[in-house]
């Protein structure tokens, strides 16, 4: 067998397995708000992340794809050595699953977003040598970090404030939910579809104008508006279900909303997260079929789709357990403010898809809890777990590029 | 191995704990209406049988409280102050306390009242466990303050809870003076020693509706900011 393969199939069954981690790991994060709120069953919420997940990353992971692949390393630099990128990509490969089963091991709020940059730039730095890095790029990419989160908890904030003004706080919530949620339903559709038919699609040979871009995102967040619609007239307002807490039938009719926003944050997570797993095999793959490196060539649709399917199967066969018990401990997140974390973190996260930058969605969803609880939503955060989770990444950055170093010597060792 | 870490953000709500103890508190204080029956009756085992009751009621919020406070860490983020939470949690506690104290007095010293007093007492017992009621009322309302984030017309509703309250401890005011009064008038009759008692008793129960009266206003800080 020639090196060539070799590399394919090295690079093919670690890109799927950090695919099947993400699955089986992250998109609990993603799903676990729902789930906890008693909207889903465990069951539907798997089958609900297993298709927005992956309609997510085939149809709107290019961008952040692209990114991993391309954008990190300037392949001028390496062009008289091809191999040596290969080498790098498949250690940042290895280190990230490595330090995310440490990680997950230890239980350690770690984001496979910062592994992979962390162990790209690692070895990028050590092997090819400083001035082979785009630090431009990558200052762009530590921004959004600092950015998603705050710009999601700034969202979920006015989404939440929104709600109290124009259902909660009214004479009778029953009748402004039923009035206001649709619009919020339509909102979430066409923002997800305007994203998508914007930076997606034109890998499977789908090109729009932006008027029609406009059109059809109207048109499917008119359909989705008018299913949520239909759920909602078939909600039973049971006024014996409010003595205790008197929102319970209020809370039925977000629940809906809730269902929709699941869906949008599953799709968002795809997009985003799916560029972790493929985007270094996309690179491996694709310098080892022409033997340059070469900064144009497009990449393959079939690679996206290794990435959702890598998604699904690890949600299949591990991701249900952990979204069960992350659901288990997230019981104070009634559908009201769910939805606003959950289609806040969303939206974020899309643009950042959109605009090809790889984020953490976990932190973008934290920052979005933060928001509603600084809106006075939430009984109480525990302030301290939310420290570490945002610190983490300066752990997590160093420890992803030493592993990597060390892989790419390893590498260099046995096929240079 | 799962990797939950994100799910450890959500603490437990204080709220619903709130809740929980101001249920077993309100209990504790409405056993006085049996109690009174049976000590106005002079029936001192039963009287005791209640006695017992109000303290079992009254340590159970006691546990509850002190598990609630470990349940406030320093670093918890929530929609309002946690020194507020805590001083709340405590004057429900004092409701709990003082029915303890009142009862105990009074089944330690195996005391009787006068016909006078036994007959304004009852009306007096029940007012003051209405404060309590009422001041429950109010706190059953801390999960919808959370679920509208303090704001808009539930902040109405509370205050209109609370305002009955003030209503409810007013009158409690004057029937208090009333009894004094008839007190007054027949006191050089009665042993001085059990007179003294009367008065501390009279007290006692007033103080019932004075704590619940200030657990509503310790929730009116909690929407003023």
């Amino acid at each position: 067998m020639d090196h060539v393969t070799i590399y394919i199939i090295l690079a093919g069954a670690l890109g799927l397995f950090m695919a099947w981690g993400i699955g089986a790991n992250d998109v609990a994060n993603a799903m676990g708000t729902a789930i906890g709120s008693r909207v889903l069953t465990i069951k539907q919420a798997v089958l609900i992340a297993g298709i927005f997940e992956f309609t997510g990353a085939f149809l709107a992971g290019g961008q952040v794809t692209s990114t991993i692949r391309k954008g990190i390393i300037d392949s001028t630099a390496v062009s008289g050595s091809p191999e040596l990128l290969i080498f790098g990509m498949l250690a940042s490969l290895v280190a990230a699953g490595v330090w995310l089963l440490i990680a997950s091991h230890n239980g350690w709020p770690v984001s496979t977003t910062h592994t992979i940059v962390g162990a790209i730039v690692g070895f990028a730095i050590v092997g090819l040598g400083a001035d082979a890095v785009k630090w431009a790029e990558v200052g762009n990419i530590v921004a959004s970090w600092v950015v998603s989160p705050v710009l999601s908890g700034a969202l979920a904030f006015f989404l939440f404030r929104s709600v109290q003004k124009l259902i909660l706080d009214t004479d009778n919530p029953i009748a402004n939910a039923k009035k206001y949620v649709p619009v919020y339903i339509f909102a979430t559709g066409f923002m997800i579809a305007l994203v998508t038919l914007f930076k997606g699609l034109k890998h499977i040979g789908l090109e729009l104008s932006n008027g029609q871009s406009y059109l059809v995102a109207i048109l499917v967040g008119l359909i989705v508006t008018a299913c949520g619609m239909y759920f909602i007239s078939r909600i039973r307002i049971d006024p014996s279900d409010d003595r205790d807490f008197h929102f319970a039938n209020v809370e039925k009719i977000f629940a809906v909303l809730m269902v929709v926003t699941a869906c949008a944050i599953a799709f968002a997570h795809g997009s985003n997260d799916v560029a972790n797993a493929v985007g270094p095999m996309a690179a491996v793959i694709s310098i080892a079929n022409e033997g340059v490196v070469s900064q144009e060539s497009a990449m393959p649709a079939w690679i996206l789709l290794i990435g959702g399917v890598g998604i699904v199967l690890g949600l299949a066969m591990y991701g249900k357990k952990v979204i069960a018990t992350v659901g288990e401990k997230i019981t104070e997140l009634t559908p009201s403010r769910g939805f606003a974390c959950q289609l806040a973190a969303s939206t974020t996260v899309v643009i950042a898809s959109g605009t090809g930058l790889p984020i953490s969605t976990t932190h973008t969803l934290v920052g979005a809890v933060l928001g509603v609880g600084f809106a006075r939503g939430i009984g109480a955060l525990n302030m301290g777990v939310v420290g570490n989770i945002f610190m983490s990444w300066i752990i997590t950055l160093p420890a992803g590029a030493i592993l990597s170093i060390f892989f790419f010597y390893f590498f260099k060792g046995i096929f240079g | 191995m799962a990797s939950n870490y994100f799910s450890k953000i959500f603490s437990r709500s204080p709220f619903t704990a709130m809740q929980e103890h101001m249920t077993i508190v309100n209990e504790c204080v409405h056993q006085l209406t049996p109690f009174f029956n049976a000590v106005l009756e002079r029936d001192h085992v039963s009287a005791r049988k209640v006695y017992k009751e109000i303290r079992r009621l009254e340590n159970k919020a006691d546990t509850l409280k002190k598990k609630l406070r470990l349940h406030m860490p320093k670093g918890l983020f929530m929609p309002v102050a946690r020194r507020d939470l805590l001083e709340l949690l405590l004057v429900q506690d004092q409701a709990a306390n003082q029915a303890k104290d009142v009862s105990g007095l009074i089944t330690g010293r195996k005391m009787e009242f006068p016909q006078q007093l036994a007959e304004l007492l009852p009306r007096y017992v029940e007012r003051c466990v209405d404060a309590c009621q009422q001041a429950c009322k109010v706190i059953n309302e801390l999960d919808e303050l959370v679920e509208t984030g303090f704001a808009g017309r539930e902040v109405e509703i509370v205050a209109s809870i609370i305002h009955e309250l003030d209503a409810i401890e007013k009158d409690t005011d004057k029937i208090q003076i009333k009894i004094r009064a008839t007190l007054l008038k027949t006191e050089k009759n009665l042993p001085p020693v059990d007179v003294m008692f009367y008065y501390k008793v009279i007290e006692g129960i007033g103080e019932v509706a004075d704590i619940a009266q200030r657990i509503g206003s310790r929730v009116e800080l909690l929407l003023a900011k």
